[in-house]
């Protein structure tokens, strides 16, 4: 009897080892394949924006004006001149790091921190700036302004 | 041997030639101690570079090559006084004409500049112990000022300066102050100057004028200042400040920051209590109230941006990506700034308008914080989730194999 | 279902060899002996493979391989893509862990000689595989564009300049040009993705091939015949499973507590930051090289430098050929003591690239 008895004991805990294993197998499966599913279904923003960074539209910009927008993790400026074109440079000011404006009434570029200028090229016109302003390229498609690294 | 003879007239014609050229220099070249050290130091000198020599300044025959050069009757003035350095100085350095051949932009006003200093004045009045040309510029072996070994480059002239002006004997009789240099050098301009190496930090010829050398007058101050800090400058001419400082005869910007040691501005020299504002306004007046708001509208607008670094910097080391966070919250530092700038006004609206945009970007800052710490917990959660399916299924294999060695045994 | 089963099996018998496969499989075993735990690090090393290349799959639907993008779509998997951060991290974690599996297979296998005949040909496939993935996390390394990974590739491949001869167009050819530039990432993306794969796919098939022909190799003085042995399948089988389910559970856990870093974008123009170091698994022959005086006797320090290390390879290969005593199933003491060098030189030498102050 107790052979038996021993007998079905050990088929009933083979049988729940097995059933253990396939519940197991199967959460492991699924820890590994659920990650995977979601991963190759893309995000509602399919891709990174690339370093041609849209600033806005021609029309919002007036002339003789610029506008601080933000490029990657540095910020940007963009002015438009009085004769309609667009200029534009990183905004950190190369003395100790500020963000620089456009200022209209001096028409070209001014730090406010230690009153450094910067004209429309980019260039140390006074002040306690040592280089020149980095430039990057604008480029006009249809209304559209993008911005790209120099 | 005519080879021979040959080489020995050029030698002599060589020797004598040059001692056409220069008996000052070759002489006092040959003697030692203070009498040499003029000769070597004019090596370097840029006078001597243009190929003005001794007899320029000293007067005396340079071709004579004994010491009869040294006579009245060719000129020679042995070492000048102050006010004949005046003279000699001046006397190339004033004539427009004369110095554009050597350099077409360079200024002739120094003379004009120097008579209107305090120095120039005093020396009018006979004193000899003021300075003068080459008391700051050296007598031989003068640099111009971009050289950075002269004694009136920028990273110099405290130094030069100080000279005298750190002096306790020498300036007892003036009864002015002898600190000035050790408290600039303490200053953020002396720090910006000497130990960063920026070189368009102001030293003392910035504010107080390389020439004409005099201490602004009180309601000059803030012009001074303004030539840097243009954008506080104007602020402080529009506020209330600026007529009621120059009726008091308050020195500007000199009445807060100091003027030689002028320290880091912080956000406590605002504070209600011990701040600056208390030592003119009386406690509960409008000036004392308004104050008060500022400073605590500026501190609450530091402590968001600390709380919020500190979650992003938390939620960081749990492995969420916030770069882009971080970035949005310079936005935010940078309005602080502005806030802290905008106190020269000390018009509460203005400066609460910069507060308040920066307050806007703090929370959103904060919200992606919190964000990426909820994220962060679900990670967390997940991975204990799949862990407990794995250790099950390890130990339930284990089992297995145990049970099947047992079989086979 | 068993019906299904029964006639899948039946119509693929008849096409295939199954019943060869099967048997052949049910008959394998694997000796058991106190050397019997090294079995496990060839398969640990396989998983590891199939890890990269699953995941390296998953990383390139998003990963762009240009110098204005690389860095951004890296940045873009972590932090956009649903368990990106995962994906990504498992990729970086496995290579390492993979490198330094490769390590421990190589030498355990060398220390129980189971180069000898008839498994010389495993033996030099395997070494040829060490040299492919160590090509491998080369490569891979400089794809995410950032500040360490530029600097690292520019070192590495000034190094294989200063090789006589070839080193100059072989330099230029690594680099796609004089300097490291967009042009080194498009190349090193082709190699990585397209090159070594293709390669590693035939020599790593030709590896396990001979693996199946041959079985596996007993410690010196055992007879393969009279060692005892357990089944294939399912005994060692599932304990393989074990270890690869420990080793995903290693990767995750490392994935989640220590995600690997985005680091700062690369600036071709900026200069190098202080103490730049290549990848842990190069690390023991860049300090080697820094540690070589600058010339020796005729020869420069780091040309002599990297003779030393090809040298090194080639004799790894040769191994089968010139330890002649296993063969005769006899230990040669010198051998074993090469190979105690060896591994301690470069446990040391990794070690002290850390500890040293940074020059």
């Amino acid at each position: 009897m107790k052979k038996g008895e021993k007998m079905e004991r050990r088929e009933f805990l083979k049988k729940s080892l097995d059933f253990i294993i396939g519940g197991s197998l199967l959460g492991v499966i699924f820890s590994i394949f659920y990650p995977i599913m979601k991963f190759i279904f893309p995000p509602k923003l399919p891709e990174a924006p690339q370093f041609q960074v849209k600033v806005g539209n021609v029309d919002d910009i007036p002339l003789n004006s610029g506008k601080v927008f933000r490029f990657g993790t540095r910020p940007g400026i963009i002015i438009r001149k009085s004769d309609g074109t667009f200029v534009a440079f990183s905004a950190t000011c190369t003395h100790l790091g500020c963000i620089v404006q456009y200022r209209p009434d001096l028409g070209h570029i001014w730090c406010a921190c230690h009153n450094g200028h910067f004209d429309l090229s980019g260039n140390v016109l006074s002040g306690p700036p040592p280089s020149p302003l980095e430039k990057f390229n604008v480029k006009i498609i249809g209304n559209e302004i993008y911005v790209t690294r120099g | 041997m005519k080879r021979i003879i040959i080489c020995v007239i050029f030698l002599l014609i060589y020797r004598f030639s040059f001692a056409k050229e220069d008996s000052c220099i070759e002489c006092h070249n040959e003697l030692e101690g203070e009498f040499k050290k003029p000769v070597e130091m004019m090596k370097s000198d840029i006078h001597y570079k243009f190929g003005i020599s001794c007899v320029s300044c000293h007067g005396g025959n340079p071709t004579i090559h004994d010491e009869s050069a040294m006579d009245k009757k060719y000129g020679f003035i042995g070492v000048p006084n102050k006010k004949e350095i005046l003279k000699i100085c001046s006397k190339c350095h004033s004539n427009p004409e004369y110095m554009k051949k050597f350099n077409p932009t360079i200024r002739v006003d120094q003379l004009e500049l120097y008579k209107t200093s305090k120095h120039g004045i005093l020396l009018e009045k006979g004193d000899e112990k003021v300075a003068v040309c080459s008391d700051c510029h050296s007598s031989h072996g003068i640099l111009p000022p971009i050289d950075s070994r002269s004694t009136v480059f920028p990273q110099k002239i405290p130094e030069t300066c100080g000279k005298c002006h750190k002096d306790k004997e020498y300036m007892k009789e003036y009864g002015i102050p002898i600190n000035q240099v050790e408290e600039y050098l303490e200053g953020v301009h002396g720090e910006a100057l000497m130990k960063k190496g920026d070189l368009s930090a102001p030293s003392c010829n910035d504010c107080h004028g390389n020439h004409g050398s005099t201490p602004p007058g009180v309601e000059n101050i803030s012009y001074v200042c303004r030539e840097c800090h243009s954008s506080a400058a104007d602020l402080f001419v529009k506020s209330p400040h600026k007529s009621a400082f120059d009726k008091l005869k308050i020195s500007e910007c000199e009445a807060c920051h100091g003027n030689h040691k002028i320290e880091k501005p912080s956000d406590e020299m605002l504070e209600p209590e011990r701040g600056i504002c208390s030592s003119c306004h009386e406690k509960d007046s409008k000036g004392f109230l308004v104050s008060q708001k500022i400073y605590s509208d500026i501190k609450n607008l530091k402590d968001k941006i600390m709380e919020s670094e500190l979650i992003l910097n938390k939620v960081y080391k749990m492995g969420i990506e916030v770069s882009d966070a971080f970035v949005m919250l310079e936005d935010a530092k940078s309005s602080l700034i502005n806030a802290r700038n905008l106190v020269h006004s000390f018009e509460i609206e203005k400066i609460e308008e910069a507060i308040n945009e920066g307050l806007k970007i703090c929370e959103k800052v904060y919200n992606e914080g919190k964000k990426g710490e909820k994220e962060a917990i679900t990670r967390r959660k997940g991975y204990g989730l799949s862990l407990i399916f794995f250790i099950i299924l390890i130990f339930a294999l284990l089992l297995k194999l145990k049970l099947r060695e047992e079989k086979t045994l | 279902m068993k019906k299904i089963i029964n006639s899948t099996y039946k119509w693929f018998g008849e096409r295939i060899p199954l019943k060869e496969l099967i048997d052949f499989i049910s008959k394998k075993g694997v000796p058991i002996h106190s050397y019997s735990y090294w079995y496990f690090f060839g398969g640990i090393c396989l998983f590891l493979y199939i890890t990269q290349v699953v995941t390296g799959i998953l990383l390139l639907l998003y990963y762009k391989p240009t110098a204005e993008s690389a860095y951004e779509s890296v940045h873009f998997i972590v932090a956009n893509v649903p368990f990106g951060w995962l994906i990504r991290s498992i990729h970086s974690w496995s290579a390492n862990l993979l490198i330094g599996a490769i390590f421990i297979h190589m030498f355990s296998t060398y220390f129980l000689k189971a180069y000898r005949p008839p498994r010389e040909l495993t033996w030099i496939t395997g070494c040829l595989l060490l040299y492919l993935f160590l090509a491998f996390g080369f490569s891979g390394y400089l794809l995410p564009w950032n500040e360490l990974s530029f600097f690292a590739t520019k070192v590495g491949t000034e190094i294989v300049g200063v090789l006589p001869i070839i080193g100059k167009p072989l330099k230029i050819f690594l680099r796609g040009g004089e300097e490291v530039s967009g042009a080194t990432l498009t190349r090193f993306f082709g190699f990585h993705v397209a090159v070594l794969p293709g390669i590693v796919f035939i020599i790593l098939g030709i590896h396990l091939l001979l693996l199946q022909i041959h079985g596996m190799s007993v410690p010196l003085g055992m007879k393969e015949e009279e060692v005892k042995k357990e089944p294939f399948f399912p005994n060692f089988f599932i304990k393989e499973l074990i270890g690869w389910l420990l080793i995903t559970v290693i990767l995750v856990s490392l994935s989640v507590f220590f995600p690997w870093p985005l680091g700062k974008k690369a600036d071709p123009f900026a200069s190098a930051p202080a103490g730049i170091k290549p990848e842990w698994y190069f690390t023991f022959m860049f300090l080697t090289l820094k540690l070589l005086p600058q010339k020796v006797i005729f020869i420069e320090g780091e040309v002599l430098g990297v003779l030393i290390f090809f040298i090194a390879a080639i004799f790894l290969l040769l191994i089968p050929f010139l330890d002649l005593w296993s063969k005769k199933e006899k230990r040669n003491p010198i051998f074993t003591w090469i190979g105690i060098f060896a591994v301690l030189y470069i446990i040391i030498m990794t070690i002290l690239t850390y500890i040293l102050p940074g020059k």
